[in-house]
This record gives structure tokens, C-alpha cells and sequence, in this order.
């Protein structure tokens, strides 16, 4: 039930230990059976252990944090209420626009900069790559999730045909990564149709939880399909990309030149991971190129008004299927050409890296990121490669703070991190025209 | 012949438990119009209370199975009822009236957060527990082949009919079932005719996590092996089960759960074992497509 309150009275110091009390009791019910109590492996036999320490620590952890945060929040409510609003939504949105502005240039900067500075240090090249695959594939989500507003759970199965299709074609059949390229992206973009066909009339979570089937489905087949994918072994000493037509080998093939022979460098196992950070971060670029100028389209302006409100759209005469399956179909693609070069680079693939959990994280960095901003992805995609690399002690509670966050991050704010959504179409202030049509006259 | 009877009776028993999550999925979506993802992994903290509850009976040298049974089910429903209720409280009612996107994305937050916060504090190995019931029915004896109905899996079977029975009951008659059904069918003219809508809410979660409970004390007891990872498949298979009967429909919830039970038991049987979990998604699909509104569920009217 929606309530409306006009007023907050501050709490009493009693009413907050009564609050936080609470919380406590309701954290030690929860943290009874799962922390307090556990089961351990005696000599084949389970036996209980007991850690009523441990359990103490965290009611007594709940509590406080339970007076911390509504001290917090009466307080920063009472900052917002005694504040007047200083800026007119106006001036703010296009504050907004010229950081966004100034911050995405800022980081092309950085990004085209990087390897540069970074020439020799593999680790800092390697996991910036990281990054960009992360982008790329957000930014195709995007479409899907952050536009056209379809809940996409199965995202990593168009990343695993892109994959899986240039492994075995230039495997299989010889084709090298540009030829393979376009097909795997296509490849890629017909399984969206299929899939999407016939799902796309229905309404927006029974598609989230098709999509997750059909994840598992493509991700048990190529487990399971040893003669076609090389099930849980997968596929390796998958050809790397060449630098129209160099080869980054030591010594150069017979009768031609290496990538380091033809421009007279010294071999260094650099120069490829140097161009696969280029080539990923031109990928990525030509995605947020195509991208934002299919949002300036009919059809990237029928994705957000589908967004905003389906039935309207059908009023309005929109193939409302059609529009669905055109941003599906897109997501897909760019999903397969992530796919193609997330296995050009590893040379090797296995069902292992097109788990649930990866699409989980894909999803993640554009719900983060602030839905429908391509900025936003960015952002998250870094935080998100960047913290587990940073905390590796913390690595095993990574994927729990990951859920803690994303619940979080819906209640705090539902629309994502850089929510601020400009529209893309602005009448102007009509006595403004009348002044410039009369100006022109 | 007696193999065929044979997997009728293990795809009744794992149905039944199907059929107990599914009805969780169904009722929330009823109420609240969103699918609780976390509902699998619920169910999966269940199986864990189980495990606990029952190594504790056995260190304290409790032989009695009936006593131990109903022991480990009162735990297990009350603690995970508790955990249903702070779902809600935390992850889906700050949600309420926001986007539809919003509490799935909080939803697959939640299942992610509870999966990681077992694995952490329970472990990462599989849980293996010595059989609590052992031996059963010998039904039918050819040569070569005995159908065997275990003790466990009459259990499973009799506990899910007595459940349904209780629950239609409590659904059509008590005053509770009532306010439930009004909040269904209109949550602000319920409101307004003085039903606490948020308190339906909570027991609805409540109600829910506790049938998961039953049935994840069922699988503790059916399988004896229980790992952080169970509720995630298992309540896809639940949803598809409730999809298949007709989301918000009990009885459907029911038939859809038997239904994939026992189609799961025959592929794995008759066609590639391996591809057990492809047959489920494929006939999500299928009656998403061919019956979106599911076997006995009413088509869904959009009104603006």
C-alpha cells in the first residue's frame, strides 16, 4: 500500500534502541541456523559445530549498524528538508549533460592512452582488456535491458555462440577472425530471432526466465555435445588475430613478415596484447557509435517509448513484436562479436566461462550502471573487473557483496547509479520559438 | 511395464516436491505480480536447516523417525519462514509500486547474496546425511524387476496430499485465505475495505517459504545430499511447473509440479539422461507459446 507522509518526527532515543532491538532479534533467528549452527566433516560423518561467538558478534553487528543507519537517514532527511532546492531541474540536467560530457571524453583519453604509459606491465594491459569486453557486452545488454526495457537473463548464450562459432570455424574450416567476424555476429543475431519469435509477445518476465532457460539449454548442449563443442574440454588453440595479415610470431612465416619484422621492432609478447586492448576498445567504440545512432532512429525511439509504456505503443500502431525483436536481435550480435573476440584472445573455450553468474554480472553492470546509460556501463563494468582484482583476499565474499549490492542499489536508487535519463526529444519552450521564427522573419 | 510403473512413482515423488515450491511462486506472483527468484534458494536454506537439524537429533541419540520428522519440519519451517519474511521485508516491499524490472533485478540479487552467504558459512562441499528412513513397499514383483515404493517417497507423496488439503482449505475458508484472495484480485480496494495489506504480504511470503520448507525437508530425507547450489535449478523447475499450470493458480501450481515430475522422470529414464534439464526449459517454452496463460490459469487482462 502506497502511503503518503507528510511529515517525519524524529525518533526518541527509546524508539531507535527499540527499532535497532529488533533488528537484532530478527538477525539472530536468521543467523541461528546458518552462522550459529554448522556442520562439519568427522570421519565421514557430519557433526555439528557450534559458533555462538561468531553469531554474537553479528547480532551485536546488526544492531548497530540497524542505529547507524537510521541515525543516518534522519539526518540526511532532515539536511534535505531544512536545504532548499537550489536548482531548477533544468540547470541540473544539463550540468548533468556537460559532465557526462566531460567524463566520457576524459575516458576515451585515458583508455586510448593506457597502453602507452602501460607498455610493458602485461597485468595492466591484460585486465583493461577485461574491462572493455565487459563494456562491449554491457553496452549490447544495454540495448536489450536498458532501451528497449526487456529483461534479458540468458545474455551470455549469444556471447557463447559469437565464441563458440569463430572457434569452430577457424578451427573446423581455417577462416580467420575478420572473415568470422560478421558470420558469428549474425550467427548470433538469428538465435535471438529464434529465441525471441516466439517470446516476445509475452509479457516482460516470463521472457526474463526464457532467456535464463535458453542460457542453460545452450550451456548444457555444448557440455554435453562432445563431437560438436568438445563438451567439458571445450575448444582450444583457437588462431589469434593478425594485424592485417601479420602475424604477432616470433619469427616471421616463410617468405613474409611478422608484425615486429615488418616494422623493424624487436619481438615482445607485448605487441599482441597491446592490439588486442586496441582492437577491443575499436570494437567497443563502433558498438557505442552504432548505438547512440540507433537511438536517434524510429526504431531506437520506438525501443524507449516500448519501454515507457507497451499499450501505448499499440495504440499508437507500433508492431510492438517487431520492434522487441529487432532490439533482441542487435543485442545478440553484439554479444556474438564480444564472444568472438573474448575467444581470439583466451584461444581457448570451455561451457566454464557461460555460466548463469556471468549473465548475472553482464546484468549487473547495466542495472548498475544506471539502465540505458552508456556511461553508467562503463563505470560499472570498471568497478566491477576492478574490485576483485583489487580485494583478491576478499575474493570468496565478492559474489555475496555483488547480490548485497544489487538489491541495495535497486531500493536506493531503481533506476541504477548514473540514472539521470535525458529524453531524447525535447519540445522546445514554445514562446522561445515564437521568438527565433520572429527574429528570422 | 514395471519399469514404467517405477518411474511413475518417482516422478509422482519428485513432482509432489516440485509442486510444493511451485506453489510459493504462484501465490507471490499472485499477490504481488512478481516472480520471486530467491524462492529456489529459500528452499535450498531449508534443505540446510534440515541437514543441521537432523545431525543435532541424531548426535542427541533421538531413534524415534516420526519424533525426529516432525522435530526437523517445525525447525525448518519456522526458521525458514523467518528467512521468507526478511526477504520480503528487505529486498521486495521498498520495491512496491516501482518498476516491474526493479524487484526481479533485487530478486536475482537476493538468490545470488543467499547462495554466496550458505556457501560462506555452511561450506562449499555437498552434505551428505545417513538415510533417516530406510526400506520400503514392495508392490510388485516380475521377474527381473521389483517395484519398490521406499518409505520416504510414500512419505513425500502423503505429506504434499495432507498439505494441499490443509491449504485449499485455509485458502477458501479461514478469514486469512480471504483477505488473501481480495488482495489478489485488487490490493488498493482491499486496502481501503481495512485489510492490512502488508501484513497479507508478509504471511503470503511466510506461507510460501514454509511449503519450501516441507519440501526441502523432503529432499534431505528423499536424496540425502544437500550443496549451496540446489535451489537454483530447482526453482526454475518449480516456476516452470507453475507457469505450466497457470501462474496464480493453486491447483495448477499442483498439477504443473506433478506434471514436470513425472516428464522429467520419464526422459531421464527412456530418452538421454543428460538432457533432462533441456526437456524442462523446452516445455516452458512450449506452453509459453502455445498457452501462455498456462493449463488452468485465466488469460491476463491488461487494463490501463
Amino acid at each position: 500500500m502506497s502511503t503518503v507522509v507528510f511529515a517525519h518526527h524524529g525518533m526518541t532515543p527509546a524508539e531507535r534502541l527499540r527499532d535497532a532491538g529488533w533488528i537484532a532479534f530478527v538477525a539472530l533467528i536468521l543467523g541461528v541456523p546458518l552462522i550459529g549452527l554448522t556442520t562439519v566433516d568427522v570421519g565421514g560423518r557430519l557433526a555439528v559445530d557450534t559458533r555462538f561467538g561468531l553469531l554474537a558478534v553479528a547480532v551485536v553487528a546488526a544492531f548497530a549498524g540497524r542505529l547507524a543507519l537510521r541515525w543516518a537517514i534522519d539526518s540526511l532527511r532532515a539536511h534535505k528538508q531544512s536545504k532548499a532546492r537550489q536548482h531548477t531541474a533544468d540547470t541540473l540536467s544539463s550540468r548533468a549533460r556537460t559532465l557526462s560530457m566531460v567524463l566520457g571524453w576524459m575516458a576515451l583519453g585515458v583508455s586510448i592512452a593506457l597502453p602507452i604509459f602501460f607498455s610493458d606491465n602485461r597485468y595492466v594491459v591484460d585486465t583493461a582488456t577485461t574491462v572493455l569486453i565487459y563494456v562491449m557486452l554491457g553496452w549490447g545488454l544495454n540495448v536489450v535491458v536498458g532501451l528497449a526495457g526487456l529483461l534479458d537473463l540468458g545474455y551470455v548464450a549469444f556471447y557463447a555462440v559469437g565464441a563458440y562459432s569463430y572457434a569452430l570455424l577457424s578451427t573446423q574450416y581455417g577462416w580467420g577472425f575478420w572473415e568470422a567476424l560478421p558470420v558469428s555476429g549474425a550467427l548470433a543475431a538469428m538465435f535471438g530471432i529464434l529465441l525471441g519469435y516466439p517470446i516476445l509477445r509475452l509479457r516482460g518476465d516470463y521472457l526474463a526466465i526464457v532467456t535464463l532457460g535458453f542460457g542453460e539449454i545452450i550451456r548444457v548442449v555444448l557440455l554435453n555435445w562432445t563431437e560438436f563443442s568438445g563438451g567439458p574440454n571445450g575448444i582450444s588453440s583457437i588462431p589469434r588475430p593478425s594485424f592485417f595479415g601479420l602475424e604477432f610470431t616470433r619469427s616471421a612465416p616463410e617468405g613474409g613478415h611478422s608484425f615486429a619484422s615488418f616494422f623493424g621492432l624487436e619481438f615482445s609478447a607485448m605487441h599482441r596484447l597491446i592490439f588486442l586492448y586496441y582492437l577491443i576498445l575499436v570494437l567497443a567504440l563502433l558498438t557505442h557509435a552504432f548505438v547512440s545512432r540507433l537511438r536517434k532512429l524510429p526504431v531506437g525511439r520506438a525501443w524507449e517509448a516500448l519501454r515507457e509504456d507497451e499499450i501505448a505503443c499499440k495504440a499508437m500502431g507500433m508492431n510492438t513484436t517487431n520492434i522487441k525483436l529487432s532490439a533482441f536481435a542487435i543485442g545478440a550480435m553484439l554479444g556474438g562479436f564480444a564472444g568472438v573476440f573474448f575467444a581470439a584472445r583466451q584461444g581457448f573455450i570451455s561451457p566454464e566461462s557461460f555460466t548463469f553468474s556471468e549473465s548475472a554480472i553482464i546484468l549487473a553492470i547495466v542495472v548498475l550502471g544506471g539502465m540505458g546509460s552508456q556511461l553508467g556501463v562503463v563505470l560499472a563494468a570498471t568497478l566491477l573487473v576492478l574490485i576483485p582484482e583489487f580485494g583478491r583476499n576478499f575474493a570468496e565474499y565478492r559474489m555475496l557483496l555483488f547480490g548485497m549490492a544489487m538489491v541495495l542499489i535497486m531500493i536506493w536508487k531503481p533506476g541504477g547509479l548514473l540514472s539521470h535519463r535525458e529524453p531524447t526529444l525535447r519540445l522546445r519552450d514554445p514562446r522561445a520559438k515564437a521568438a527565433t521564427t520572429e527574429g528570422a522573419q | 511395464m514395471a519399469y514404467a510403473l517405477q518411474q511413475l512413482i518417482n516422478g509422482l515423488t519428485l513432482g509432489a516436491m516440485y509442486g510444493l515450491i511451485a506453489i510459493g511462486y504462484t501465490m507471490v506472483y499472485g499477490i504481488i505480480g512478481m516472480i520471486n527468484f530467491a524462492h529456489g534458494d529459500i528452499f535450498m536454506v531449508s534443505a540446510f536447516i534440515a541437514i543441521t537439524a537432523f545431525t543435532l537429533l541424531a548426535a542427541a541419540d533421538v531413534t524415534s523417525i516420526p519424533l525426529a520428522l516432525t522435530f526437523v519440519l517445525i525447525v525448518a519451517i519456522f526458521f525458514t519462514s523467518a528467512y521468507g519474511w526478511a526477504v520480503e521485508r528487505t529486498a521486495y516491499r521498498p520495491l512496491r509500486g516501482s518498476t516491474r524490472l526493479a524487484p526481479l533485478i533485487s530478486a536475482i540479487g537476493m538468490s545470488i547474496f543467499l547462495q554466496n552467504a550458505v556457501q560462506l558459512t555452511q561450506g562449499a562441499r555437498v552434505k551428505p546425511i545417513p538415510p533417516v528412513i530406510e526400506g520400503g513397499l514392495e508392490l510388485w514383483s516380475t521377474p527381473g524387476f521389483t517395484v519398490q515404493i521406499g518409505w520416504s517417497q510414500l512419505l513425500i507423496i502423503v505429506t504434499t496430499v495432507v498439505l494441499m488439503i490443509a491449504f485449499t482449505w485455509m485458502i477458501t475458508q479461514t478469514p486469512f485465505g480471504r483477505q488473501q484472495r481480495a488482495c489478489e484480485q485488487d490490493r488498493t480496494m482491499a486496502g481501503l475495505l481495512g485489510v492490512n495489506v502488508d501484513r497479507t504480504i508478509s504471511l503470503t511470503f511466510m506461507l510460501g517459504a514454509s511449503l519450501a520448507a516441507v519440501a526441502g525437508v523432503m529432499v534431505t530425507v528423499y536424496y540425502g545430499v544437500v550443496d549451496f547450489f540446489i535451489g537454483f535449478l530447482v526453482g526454475i523447475k518449480a516456476f516452470t511447473a507453475a507457469v505450466l499450470g497457470g501462474i496464480g493458480s493453486l491447483p495448477g501450481a499442483m498439477l504443473g509440479g506433478l506434471l514436470i515430475g513425472l516428464i522429467e522422470a520419464f526422459w531421464a529414464a527412456y530418452l538421454w539422461a543428460e538432457y533432462k534439464d533441456v526437456a524442462t526449459f523446452g516445455i516452458l517454452c512450449l506452453v509459453l507459446i502455445l498457452r501462455p496463460s498456462g493449463l488452468l490459469g485465466r488469460p491476463e487482462v491488461e487494463k490501463v
